[in-house]
């Protein structure tokens, strides 16, 4: 009896065990399929969210926006240019090599190689190998943004990408047009091998059985990318079943899946601020600060966030959405129709005047809408505005020659720091450093610029965030863009896949940590 | 015989080369190809430097020189994203595009001959005018709609059908991979072709059904009345014969047509075809594929008007393609 009850036991743990551990297959649709299977050919989203499965960083964000250690165990400054990383141990790229400081050396050059990324390391002069398992990155002046710049470094299977291929090219060229080894070939440390992969159709993925993160509790053993375009079509999907996880989800269908039963939505507050840039060069009336606050008084943003986005968005006053060291809470956004046309008046157009306004069509979540909004609360302080929206295809031309008196600019910042919005889009235009580049509106203010630049030297915490506040205060003030809001995410899954532990605001969602029920 | 495939490879060429030059020549309207292979903050000198390898900042005569060099050899040029020959990229998708509009083709005659002979031979009745009444929506609701609207009843509501994708292909030789051998194939082919056949039916059944009533008063028919024969023989045999020579002939022009409205029907049952591709090469300025599809589309269409041709020719012996040629 006794023996027998042991046995019961010992089975009913097997079967518990077994259930936890047990391997589940899940259908993935995102609305496009991964470009490259090389790291480093893209900066984008899409290649990001490959990295994350298929490669591991040295450290990632978590939901909260903190720092947690991958393949790096643990980081300290040592003096004010250089961080030490120390590398964990034991770890297995899929062709069955080891881990070393060696293929991190040898990442971190082709990163400083690429076209995309190459700019993000741009500070950085090089990474020293103290041991097998500890390197040494160093900058060229102290950078606050030491930790943020590692979750770019997957490192990458240097021994597989060296050497020629079959056609006699080198193994580790990076390829922008035509093909490569690394495009079409791939070995990380990631929790997933590729298995399978038709571009545009499918992309298969096994879970790596020699994966170094034996605490990760996630249990899919196989998971299928497919691309699914058109949004009405890739919601269809989920409620009928076909797939287990879709992202991104359209604003209109938010309600429909969260009520269904076999279904969860799960959202979260984005990084990606939308806003108008006022051309100045182009239009006299915008150097004056009080038609820019005249413009952002008539805006509604709270409105377009409501009717226009329903509810799928946050009102923004400023560029840095909370959680960034800029994100000042004391700015408010501003709306006041009355005291918007007293400002065209006391700074003598109270006749009004005419712009020119572009937008695309196909970029942002409603951006043509949201334009066609913008320009009607323009029409009540009696500037009017002659709107057209375009594809993306065709609206970045017309962005670079600054086509119209206001674009739109949507922009989610690469390093995840608030310095990265005024660099690219408020700094006074700098064609040799690049600074500026999307910067439409022409804006150009020294002050400005000299707090950027000080935060970006300034490794104190306390007081880099006192700088970036100062700084998004400048912009508030001036009016120097139309801040609307920042972009919600949304992903849907069916019930059972406990998709909420691993997405977050970067939109990389971590598929090796998915528990999904059986 | 001869001499007309020969007349009719020439002005195939000569479509091809016209069409060549046109897409060529809007290819710079449509978007920096640049800005969908860079992430966004890299600089415009490196986007420069890009577009000098990819020889984009040549003169449009230079481009097209350089590009009517290689199409002779068959190299069509090198897609941006799937950085493969185009005319590859087209070859490997133009089976599932094929096979859908072979579905809809099947749909299209399994339906309107029966349909549109019915409603001739019996005008009056209820079902007549039903179908009648149908044909007009359909003729009038665009296929995209008509394609979510069965994704929602078959694939949300009713759970039956698959709402997306080829499901499980059986491959076949080459580049071509079928839906046809496999009960999952089937499932997955009916909506995308029901929706594409949507567009088309209606038209084929007014077609039918107005040629039929013509036949039916001609002097032949009313003769084989008179004579006693079969009402059956009379309607299959001797009037629809006659009535099905119009209809071969717009039915090959809009075989054609029905390729040009694979692009909606594939984009919104995600179906891996070329169709779709188009769509998403001009979202992406891919040109060369761009190019690429306008002259195999192009090809696609001499090629079905020539075929349409040879059968008209066996169906009513009177024609001769000698002259017809001309």
């Amino acid at each position: 009896m006794k023996l027998f009850g042991t046995i019961a036991s010992a089975c009913a743990l097997s079967v518990a065990l077994a259930m936890g551990a047990g391997a589940a297959s899940i259908k993935v649709a995102y609305d496009a399929d991964p470009v490259s299977l090389d790291p480093h050919e893209q900066l984008s989203g899409g290649t990001l969210q490959l990295s994350h499965m298929v490669f591991d960083p040295l450290v990632r964000w978590t939901q909260d926006l903190q720092f947690e250690g991958r393949l790096a165990t643990s980081w300290e400054q040592i003096d004010p240019t250089t961080t030490r990383f120390s590398l964990r141990e034991g770890v297995k790229f899929h062709s069955g090599n080891e881990m070393t400081a060696k293929d991190v050396k040898w990442t971190f050059d082709r990163l400083k190689e690429s076209p995309d990324f190459k700019g993000i390391f741009n500070l950085f002069t090089g990474i020293e190998i103290v041991d097998d398992y500890t390197v040494d990155l160093k900058t060229s002046e102290p950078y606050p943004l030491v930790l943020h710049t590692a979750t770019y470094i997957f490192p990458m299977d240097s021994a597989f990408y060296s050497g020629a291929d079959d056609g006699g090219n080198d193994k580790a060229a990076i390829v922008k047009h035509g093909d490569s080894f690394a495009s079409r070939n791939v070995s990380g440390t990631g929790p997933y091998v590729i298995t399978e992969r038709e571009q545009g159709v499918k992309v298969e993925f096994e879970r790596f059985p020699g994966y170094w993160d034996s605490e990760s509790k996630g249990n899919v053993d196989h998971i299928t990318l497919t691309p699914i375009k058109e949004d009405p079509t890739r919601v269809a999907a989920l409620l009928s079943g076909d797939v287990d996880f879709i992202a991104p989800v359209p604003p209109t269908d938010l309600a429909r899946i969260d009520a269904d039963d076999s279904t969860n939505l799960i959202t979260m507050s984005g990084t990606r601020i939308i806003t108008f840039q006022m051309n100045q060069e182009r239009v006299e009336a915008f150097k004056d600060p009080k038609v820019r606050l005249a413009i952002d008084y008539a805006v509604n943003n709270a409105g377009i966030v409501d009717r226009i986005m329903k509810g799928f968005g946050t009102v923004a006053a400023q560029a840095s959405p909370e959680g960034y060291l800029g994100y000042d809470a004391s700015l408010t956004p501003r709306f006041d129709e009355a005291k918007a046309m007293a400002l065209m008046e006391e700074a003598g157009y109270g006749d009004g005047f005419e712009i020119t306004m572009m937008a695309p069509n196909n970029r942002y979540v409603n951006d043509d809408k949201i334009a066609q909004a913008v320009a009607t609360m323009l029409a009540k302080i009696k500037i009017k505005v002659d709107l057209k929206t375009v594809p993306k295809a065709q609206y970045w031309p017309e962005f670079d020659a600054r086509a119209a008196d206001m674009m739109m600019i949507g922009w989610h910042s690469d390093t995840e720091d608030s310095a990265n919005f005024h660099q690219f889009l408020t700094h006074c235009f700098n064609a040799e450093t690049g600074d500026g580049q999307y910067n439409s509106g022409n804006y150009c203010n020294p002050e400005a610029d000299a707090l950027m630049t000080k935060a970006n030297a300034e490794t104190d915490v306390a007081k880099r965030t006192a700088l970036l506040q100062e700084l998004e205060g400048i912009l508030y003030e001036e009016a120097a863009f139309i801040p609307l809001h920042w972009q919600d995410l949304a992903w849907g899954a069916r019930k059972g896949v406990h998709a909420e532990s691993i997405v977050n605001a970067l939109d990389f969602p971590y598929f090796g940590d998915l528990v999904v029920d059986e | 015989m001869f001499a007309y495939l020969v007349k009719r490879v020439f002005q195939a060429a000569v479509v091809m080369f016209v069409i060549s030059l046109i897409s060529f020549s809007i290819q710079d309207n449509l978007g920096d190809p640049l800005r969908e292979l860079v992430g966004q903050s890299v600089s415009e000198e490196v986007r420069e430097q890009l577009r000098d390898e990819l020889g984009l900042n040549d003169s449009f005569l230079v481009q097209y020189g350089r590009f009517a060099k290689k199409a002779m050899r068959g190299d069509l040029g090198t897609s941006y994203f799937f950085k493969e020959p185009a005319l590859e990229v087209i070859l490997k998708k133009l089976p599932a595009t094929l096979e859908l509009v072979l579905g809809a083709t099947f749909i299209i005659i399994g339906l309107s001959v029966p349909l549109g002979v019915f409603t001739a031979i019996r005008p009056h009745s209820i079902f007549s005018r039903v179908i009648m009444g149908f044909s007009i929506i359909g003729i009038s609701v665009p296929v995209f709609l008509t394609a979510i609207l069965m994704i929602f009843v078959f694939s949300v509501e009713m759970r039956i059908l698959p709402s997306y994708g080829r499901g499980d292909v059986v491959h076949v030789f080459g580049y071509w991979s079928t839906n046809f051998l496999t009960w999952d194939g089937w499932k997955h082919i009916l909506l995308p072709s029901a929706a594409l056949a949507s567009i088309m039916l209606p038209l084929f059944i007014r077609l039918i059904r107005s040629e039929m009533m013509e036949t039916l008063q001609s002097e032949y028919v009313r003769f084989a009345w008179a004579k006693g024969l079969r009402p059956r023989r009379i309607w299959f045999v001797h009037a629809l014969k006659n009535t099905l020579l119009p209809v071969i002939t717009v039915g090959g022009v809009q075989i054609g047509t029905m390729v040009a409205y694979t692009i909606l029907t594939e984009t919104v049952f995600q179906w891996p075809g070329m169709g779709f591709m188009f769509l998403e090469a001009v979202n992406r300025v891919d040109t060369p594929l761009i190019v690429a599809y306008l002259i195999v589309v192009g090809f696609i269409f001499v090629v079905t008007n020539t075929i349409v041709d040879l059968i008209y020719g066996l169906v009513n012996p009177t024609v001769k393609l000698a002259r017809m040629g001309a």
